[in-house]
């Protein structure tokens, strides 16, 4: 028999599974599962599947191999917001190859997230000084969803009523595409205007966008373009070019209110589209607008500087369809590798990497303009176009003979962009593409470029912070990355029982192939004969997704589970829209939902009507009832997680579906809970007409710290056209249907680079195996909330008192007889070696805890022990053996500096506090802060790199 | 401090304390209490006209967002700078240095709480 990957992906074993039944009282998996989930919707079994029988480890890497070797590596001059880049390798075995980064999960619980966090405000403070703008934001998806967003801030902070927004003509396609899509949903009227050439603008817009350098290359000075809009009362939005601002002037000098972008070319290869970090930064007055994570300085109950999360009350898990954007997870890990590459390279070896670039298009353009050729801008930084009427075709076709992907911009026109990875005799070789000699010699290679304007020379400084002035050395760099990830508790450390999260394993062999080149050096828009392999790759990945969850065609674009959720919705919005319902705008969401329903909704153009849960935290079918009665003419969708967010299957799905279906509205299932449904039933059977899944919750994409995500959109036939297509798309059809809805991603498909994890994930589990994990993560919730329902009650259980893949633990009876608060347990979980559960969501005052299958039965009892000894440490406080304003859940964390320093004058002792259990003794995380002061953070406001000083003691 | 018997209230946990035609307006301790540690206040400008059931501003919290309703019809008198420079003031001092704005009024609606009524809503 060989070695089955399941039973290295599934943590608890057949004994775990028989002691833990015995507890829940079942006899198997099967029939636990079977008694959760209602009757009704039970899978039937699949003739046919799609899904081949697992594979073990080394045989899916030599699928993936097979397929790389599909791909074909070319040299990319396609530029157009995606270029080459050396990772160093410094940087991808610490933190790309690096568990203790990529497991991590989004820093909420600021106290062991202090790592990521110094890394994340690393990232703010290299993207401020580079766009001369006073507060960044810890990520964006991608660069074209961040203009998108940077259209909708400039709506909401201009006082201008009108809808119009211009759109530089000189701006990346893929970003005029998704700027359309986009636009059109909420009402926005979109005038692209010769910005460059002079053109006038409209009297009455609210913003413009402006893409500097422009997507020819050009490079010119916008900032009469950006007063006369302001002027107006408008806001202005650059896009700026990361590597470009280390020698142009920054858009915040120019006058722009909001400056985006994207740091993939820090060093962070292209991966056919991605993952890689976007950035957003505002001038002062506009911080309250930003979208996304934002991290800021605040200070922990000792006093010491401690990072957080700052202004989250912007965000969609609290201000719902009022939020900034729908945006949650970001690209950390990328933003991350960025703000390393800034750290590692400095200010002087960052200017001197943009030298290099623009000294290449400098020598490159004077040899071909030393042939006669013509240029379409005479400034530029990287990038040159190249007048060749009727010869565009041939010369692109020549290049890619001698190994190197141009741009065809059309007929006479060649685009070719360089970058830092360039060699002279790739510059050669396109001098050869264009018909000349083959033994050109490039004389400016070693001198500035000429070609930048003298008035947008930069003068100000950039990165002085010694943070990017210290680790240089490679050693250096090694400690410091070391440093941070010591820091935080991530995967390698522990168990994080983050209910809705699902942080199970990622798996090392699900994670080999992302740095293969073939996987991680093409260009999103390399020709489809270069990236046959991915394409592959994409459709079965396409086709095994839609099979477990019962819809018809799939789209691997959305790049995280928001995006995937407004594609859903876009679709519904097509689809009623195709059928002359234009009326159909109203978006039913039941009170339990996340935040992001909502928040996504109002981009997709629809109107949120709240619909009541019942006492049992199920949907009230009598008020769902009576809102489709009430909207039902103008009904566009429900939309619905399952199971719940409440983490229990509703018996009443089926009559939820049929109800809206009925008043002609279409059904959204939110799949951020499909770990719990896997194999025992799908979807699309249940009447879903759409859904998005999270491939790094269910399909192992790690949480890389908060991103990447990547949030698949699946759909039945009827809502298959209205998936999102790409302009730029190598292939336009997906198995039987062609996606011909706008797209919500700059790339074509997202972030593949990272797909071949969830392809792994699949391939290595089977069905087969897919369900077993379904089985044992539910039965790990189960067997949580049996045992621990002494100590904590259960809030919410379904059919036969069971709860689906996690349990929420009501710690509200726990506060009104002890005074001690959610916070306090949760912070005192730190102490025993635990990342907290959830923490008051979906309800306030209670914990979700979500096991995963992958977390064996000796780290499940070591959680249920500490749970149920800090219940004791509570009910001690209730009985006054310690004092309610001193006891060690109050105090929670302990750092070492805190037990060790002064006297010691507590009611507990120094043991208690930061022993509780005696196994930590050989083996303790200590947290770096102690408890972090929310409300000092939010007062005052600071997002970047506080001086050393500041850490003095 | 004014003294909560004497005050109206609103279902919106917002007090009012009338001197002529004009109302201070703040929140009461217990919407205080419910918002958590306030770190952000936003309200409507000097002069603005207001329209009684709108939402005019906003108090936030770490962890949520208080709208603030125009409890009457009226225009701003004043908005209390100091709750915007020092928003724990709200949580601090609600019935007193945390108010809000002041309101010039034409008309009273009728269905403002007395200090029982509004207990009893909240059930203290």
């Amino acid at each position: 028999m060989p070695e089955l990957f399941s039973e290295r992906h599934i943590g608890t074993d057949a004994s775990a599974h028989a002691s833990m039944l015995a507890a829940v009282g079942y006899d198997s998996v099967d029939a636990l599962v079977e008694a959760a989930v209602p009757e009704s919707i039970h899978v039937q079994e699949l003739l046919n599947s799609s899904i081949p029988a697992a594979a073990s480890e080394r045989e899916a890497l030599a699928e993936l191999r097979e397929l790389a070797n599909q791909n074909t590596v070319r040299t990319s001059m396609i530029g157009l917001g995606y270029y080459g880049t050396l990772t160093p390798a410094v940087i991808k075995r610490n933190v790309l190859e690096n568990p203790s980064w990529y497991t991590a999960y989004t820093p909420y619980q600021p106290e062991i997230s202090q790592g990521r966090l110094e890394a994340l405000i690393n990232f703010q403070t290299m993207v401020t000084d580079l766009t001369g703008l006073d507060t960044a934001n810890a990520s964006m998806l991608d660069e074209g969803t961040a203009v998108v967003e940077g259209m909708l801030l400039a709506r909401r902070a201009s006082k201008l009523t009108t809808n119009v927004f211009v759109v530089d003509a000189d701006a990346f396609p893929q970003t005029k595409a998704l700027l359309a899509s986009r636009a059109e949903a909420v009402g926005i009227d979109l005038v692209e205007v010769d910005l460059a050439g002079g053109a006038a603008l409209p009297e009455d817009a609210f913003g413009v966008f402006v893409q500097y350098p422009g997507a020819s290359g050009r490079v010119w000075n916008p900032a009469s373009v950006l007063a006369a809009v302001k002027d107006q009362g408008g806001l202005a939005v650059v896009a700026a070019d990361l590597l470009a601002l280390a020698l142009l002037t920054s858009p915040g000098e120019l006058g722009a209110d909001i400056a985006v972008g994207t740091s993939q070319r820090l060093g962070v290869p292209m991966g056919f589209g991605g993952p890689h970090a976007g950035y957003m930064a505002v001038r002062k007055g506009l911080e309250r607008q930003l979208p996304g994570r934002l991290v800021g300085v605040s200070q922990d109950a000792a006093g010491h500087p401690a990072y957080r999360l700052t202004l989250q009350t912007r965000e969609q898990h609290i201000r719902r369809e009022k939020a900034t954007s729908n945006i949650c997870t970001a690209q950390v890990l990328l933003a991350v590798m960025a703000s390393m590459y800034a750290v590692y390279h400095g200010p002087a070896g960052i200017r001197r990497i943009a030298a290099e670039t623009a000294a290449r298009a400098d020598a490159l353009a004077a040899v071909l303009t030393g042939y006669g050729l013509t240029l379409v801008s005479e400034s530029f930084f990287d990038t040159i176009r190249v007048h060749v009427p009727g010869e565009a075709s041939t010369v692109v076709e020549r290049a890619r003979e001698l190994g190197i992907n141009l741009h065809l911009v059309d007929d006479a026109t060649v685009g070719i962009s360089v970058d830092e990875t360039t060699t002279e005799a790739e510059l050669r070789a396109v001098v050869v593409a264009f018909g000349f000699s083959a033994d050109e010699s490039f004389a400016g290679l070693g001198s500035e470029s000429t070609r930048l304007p003298e008035d947008l020379v930069r003068s100000s400084e950039y990165l002085t912070h010694p943070v990017f002035n210290t680790h240089h050395s490679e050693t250096a760099m090694m400690r410091y990355l070391k440093q941070l990830a010591d820091r935080d508790y991530a995967l390698d450390r522990g168990m994080i029982p983050l209910g809705s999260c699902t942080m199970k394993l990622n798996a090392a062999t699900e994670m080999e192939a992302i740095t293969w080149p073939e996987f991680a050096s093409l260009h999103p828009y390399a020709p489809e004969a270069d990236v046959l392999g991915y394409l592959g790759l994409i459709e079965q990945l396409e086709s095994w997704l839609a099979e477990v969850t019962g819809y018809d065609s799939v789209s691997l674009q959305p790049n995280a589970g928001s995006q995937g959720e407004l594609a859903g919705l876009l679709a519904i919005r097509g689809y009623h829209r195709s059928n002359g319902d234009l009326n159909r705008t109203i978006c039913l969401i039941p009170s339990s939902a996340h935040g992001t329903n909502a928040a996504s909704a109002v981009l997709a153009g629809m109107k949120v009507v709240v619909v009541a849960c019942d006492d049992m935290g199920n949907v009230d079918l009598d008020d769902l009832r009576a809102k489709i009665e009430q909207h039902a003419e103008n009904l566009a969708a429900l939309m619905i997680t399952y199971p719940s967010t409440h983490g229990v299957y509703e018996h009443e799905v089926t009559a939820i579906t049929q109800a809206v279906h009925d008043a002609g509205g279409q059904v959204y299932v939110d799949g951020a809970n499909l770990n719990a449904l896997l194999g025992y039933a799908r979807f699309g059977d249940f009447g879903g007409d759409v859904s998005h899944l999270n491939l790094h919750k269910t399909f192992c994409i790690p949480h890389g710290g908060g991103g990447p995500g990547v949030g698949p959109v699946a759909a039945k036939a009827h809502l298959a056209p209205f998936l999102p297509g790409h302009p730029m798309a190598q292939r336009d059809d997906h198995g039987a249907f062609t996606h011909a809805g706008g797209p919500v991603s700059a790339a074509p498909y997202g972030s593949p680079s990272i797909l071949p994890i969830s392809w792994a994930y699949v391939r290595m589990m089977g069905a087969e195996g897919l369900k077993q994990a379904t089985g044992a993560a539910v039965l790990a919730a189960n067997y949580i909330a049996v045992r621990l329902r002494e100590h904590f009650p259960v809030l919410y259980t379904g059919d036969n008192g069971l709860v689906a893949h996690e349990c929420i633990l009501d710690l509200r009876p726990l506060k009104e007889a002890t005074g001690v608060t959610v916070d306090d347990v949760a912070k005192r979980l730190i102490d025993y070696g635990f990342h907290a559960p959830t923490m008051s969501f979906p309800v306030a005052g209670t914990l979700m805890v979500e096991p995963t299958e992958s977390e064996d039965l000796t780290e499940i009892d070591r959680f249920i022990d500490a749970m149920i000894a800090i219940k004791a440490e509570a009910d001690a406080v209730g009985a006054g053996t310690w004092p309610a304003n001193d006891n060690p859940l109050v105090h929670a964390p302990h750092t070492a500096q805190s037990v060790i320093e002064g006297d010691w004058d507590h009611a507990y002792t120094r043991a208690e506090a930061v022993y509780p259990v005696r196994s930590l003794i050989r083996g303790k995380y200590w947290p770096p802060v102690r408890r972090v002061d929310n409300a000092f953070g939010d007062r005052n406001l600071v997002c970047a790199c506080p001086p050393p000083e500041a850490f003095a003691d | 401090m004014s003294d909560k018997t004497t005050l109206k209230y609103t279902p919106e946990h917002e007090w009012l304390d009338i001197d002529g035609d004009v109302a201070t307006v703040g929140i009461t301790d217990y919407a205080a209490e419910k918002l958590g540690d306030v770190v952000f206040v936003e309200l409507p400008a000097v002069d603005s006209d207001l329209a009684s059931g709108t939402v005019v501003g906003e108090i936030e919290s770490t962890k949520s967002v208080g709208e603030l309703f125009a409890p009457v019809n009226g225009s701003v008198a004043e908005a209390n700078s100091a709750v915007v420079d020092d928003p724990s003031l709200v949580n601090s001092d609600p019935f007193g240095d945390g108010w809000l704005i002041k309101v010039r009024f034409t008309e009273l609606p009728e269905n403002l709480l007395s200090w029982d009524e509004y207990s009893a809503l909240v059930g203290e």
